[in-house]
């Protein structure tokens, strides 16, 4: 009995960080190239919305989280333009394109208020998935439970290992050196920004379609800023982001677990409700508490307009 | 090919152009939108922004509803024009609206005068907001934790404290749990300006807080300083202006005002607490202090903006059928067109012959 309560709040601790994970890596990549897109919860809003729509009409829940990835694409596009070709305040455009994306998604989910998507099965991993404990938690999930496994490892790999991760992480740091030595700086911001607002799009999809499964306005409750102060919390480095995901996932499950239980305790639920966002704020302060570990790990050009001359 | 150049110095005309070109690229875009939805564009144009005004209380009905704006983008801009981002306005207007309808639900059948009551809850109102900027400031100053960040953890915290509330110790003991307040007494409620309105005493305080912004940005040294600093934080730094004492001003003025919006709808239009108090005033207050330029005399004529895109909204969801989210479409599309409009600010757009 113990074993399968542990192993089941091990299951939905994966279960409700790999949104995270998926939106965070995004953006890790985009602020690695030096771009601050404060929008990931507008983009996210976008993302579940298609998401859940395409995969109502045509009853396939992976085009739906194709149709979130392009939908989360579209709107960092609009992000893109603004700040990269027209050189927009990147915290302004941020905020504006969560505005635009959280309304935007309320105003088309309208209709799908009431609808619910059928449960999509988990992928279970023959041999893995019989292992004690850890077996059910880790190896019969949802295939984007997965999927957020590789991107992280192609992350790892692409980051540090690969020739296009290290010219990334060099318009970060210096745009205008990169420039000099002839790499396009825009062009692979650009990139890097539609990559993170796909990332998103997939995020606020896995909520709509796997999550839920169903549409409500204002679904995805703060997941997007919270995946941003991850990517701060993880001081920049996709294995923090990985663990910080899943401690903010272990925490949003508490409070199901807690209020599931037969234990005697008068807390009010939105107490509960509210760890998420005030551990978002601890985390915040523990990193921020000494100034050396932001300033050294952030990317140096990090929100900067960028713009070649000549 | 177009090419953007950069202009020898900011252009002061574009700096005032660029929110008029946004405006008449989000008329553009609403008209696109409501074709898109196949409804006839010219009929939606009217439906959504000539019919809220077409007479005395629609006008009154618009004054209304940018009164919270102004009084929640003015506190934001003195903070914004020195790159302080309190992004929670929202959730300091809903903790400024619990602590003054604490207040009035104290004085429920007290019988206490007006002025007393309505004094006691503008001062907790305001405080109330404060104190929520006050996180956010604290640990920026203290800690260095990003403002915009905290700030906006706290808008979720204060939806579920107001919830919390109204379920709990705020809720009407006849209201049949529903979850929401008292109605407050008349001693709590604002005076209202124009008979046969809900044009409150509220807009006072709104249209005197722009005056005091005012002075505050253009007649004060600290005003003076926060100026600087949003244009050049080197610059600030090296004539000793401190930096600590900027982030305070700023995310307190934000509070304050927010808190005071707060209290002007429970004390106002609403005449209780509910767990809706705030209908996204803090973030939509965001966009007016941008579309202004962050100045007073701006955020007045675009709270007036704002509110209309309010009040068509709820006209569009009455006649056209569709949902009232569409107010928040226009409100980030008119954002996202000012944002990308300024670049003519600073660059012109000169049309380049294609090298052959």
């Amino acid at each position: 009995m113990e074993t399968s309560i542990l192993s089941s709040i091990l299951f939905a601790t994966i279960v409700a960080g790999t949104p995270l994970i998926i939106v965070a890596l995004g953006q890790l990549i985009a602020e690695k190239a030096g771009v601050l897109n404060l929008g990931a919860e507008g983009m996210m809003a976008m993302g579940a919305i298609a998401g859940f729509a395409v995969t109502l009409h045509s009853g396939n829940p992976w085009l739906g989280v194709l149709a979130g990835m392009f939908a989360g694409a579209a709107m960092s596009f609009i992000f893109a333009v603004v700040v990269l070709t027209l050189m927009g305040n990147q915290v302004a455009s941020g905020l504006a394109l969560s505005i635009l994306g959280v309304g935007l998604s309320a105003f088309i989910g309208k209709p799908y208020e009431s609808e619910i998507l059928p449960t999509v099965g988990a992928l279970r991993i023959p041999l893995l998935a019989d292992l004690p404990i850890i077996g059910e938690a880790f190896f019969n999930q949802q295939a984007l439970v997965y999927f957020s496994w590789a991107l992280f490892a192609g992350m790892v790999w692409f980051l540090y290992r690969s020739r296009p991760g290290l010219v990334l992480r060099a318009i970060g740091e210096s745009p205008s050196s990169a420039h000099s030595i002839g790499y396009p700086v825009i062009r692979i911001r650009y990139l890097a920004t539609l990559f993170g607002g796909a990332m998103a799009g997939i995020g606020g999809a896995f909520l709509s379609v796997f999550y839920t499964p169903l549409w409500v306005e204002g679904m995805v409750s703060g997941r997007g800023w919270i995946a941003i102060a991850l990517v701060v919390f993880a001081t920049w480095r996709p294995f923090r982001v990985l663990v910080g995901a899943y401690l903010f996932g272990g925490v949003m499950v508490a409070q199901l677990f807690v209020q599931g239980s037969d234990l005697d305790i008068s807390i009010p639920s939105q107490l509960l409700s509210a760890l998420p966002y005030l551990a978002t704020i601890i985390v915040l302060v523990i990193i921020s508490r000494d100034r050396n570990t932001v300033r050294l790990n952030a990317p140096v050009s990090l929100g900067q307009p960028y713009r070649p001359e000549g | 090919m177009v090419k953007l150049e950069r202009r020898p110095e900011a252009s002061q005309l574009m700096s005032y152009a660029s929110p008029l070109i946004a405006i008449a690229l989000m008329l553009i875009g609403g008209l696109l939108l409501f074709t898109a939805l196949g409804k006839d564009p010219i009929e939606g144009f009217k439906v959504f922004f000539i019919n809220p005004i077409s007479d005395s209380y629609g006008i009154s009905e618009l004054f209304l509803k940018a009164t919270p704006l102004m009084l929640c983008a003015i506190g934001l801009a003195v903070g914004f024009r020195a790159n302080v981002w309190n992004i929670g306005a929202e959730g300091q207007l809903i903790v400024g609206a619990v602590a003054a309808s604490a207040v009035a639900l104290y004085f429920y059948e007290t019988e206490s005068s007006q002025f007393l009551v309505l004094s006691l809850m503008v001062i907790t109102g305001a405080t109330g907001g404060m104190l929520w900027a006050a996180i956010p400031a604290f640990l920026k100053t203290r800690f260095d934790t990003n403002e915009i960040l905290v700030s906006l953890m706290l808008v979720y915290v204060a939806q579920l404290l107001v919830s919390w509330l109204v379920h709990g110790p705020m809720m009407d003991p006849d209201g049949f749990n529903f979850p929401q307040s008292r109605l407050f007494e008349d001693s709590a409620l604002l005076p209202i300006l124009f008979e046969g309105t809900r044009l409150n005493l509220a807009f006072g305080f709104a249209v005197s807080a722009l005056l005091v912004g005012y002075i505050f940005m253009f007649r004060s040294f600290a005003g003076f300083q926060m100026q600087v600093a949003g244009y050049a934080k080197d610059a600030a730094r090296y004539a000793g202006f401190s930096a600590k004492r900027m982030i305070w001003i700023g995310m307190l003025s934000g509070g304050a005002m927010a808190g005071l919006a707060g209290m002007s709808e429970v004390a106002g239009p609403m005449g209780q607490i509910t767990d809706h108090v705030s209908n996204n005033y803090g973030f939509a207050a965001i966009i007016v202090a941008f579309v202004a330029r962050l100045n007073p005399v701006g955020i007045f004529f675009a709270s007036l903006l704002m509110a209309l895109l309010y009040l068509g909204g709820e006209q569009a969801q009455q006649y056209l059928a569709l949902p009232s989210s569409i107010s928040n479409v226009f409100q980030g599309m008119l954002l996202m067109f000012l944002l990308g409009s300024d670049v003519l600010i600073n660059y012109r757009v000169r049309w380049k012959e294609a090298v052959a």
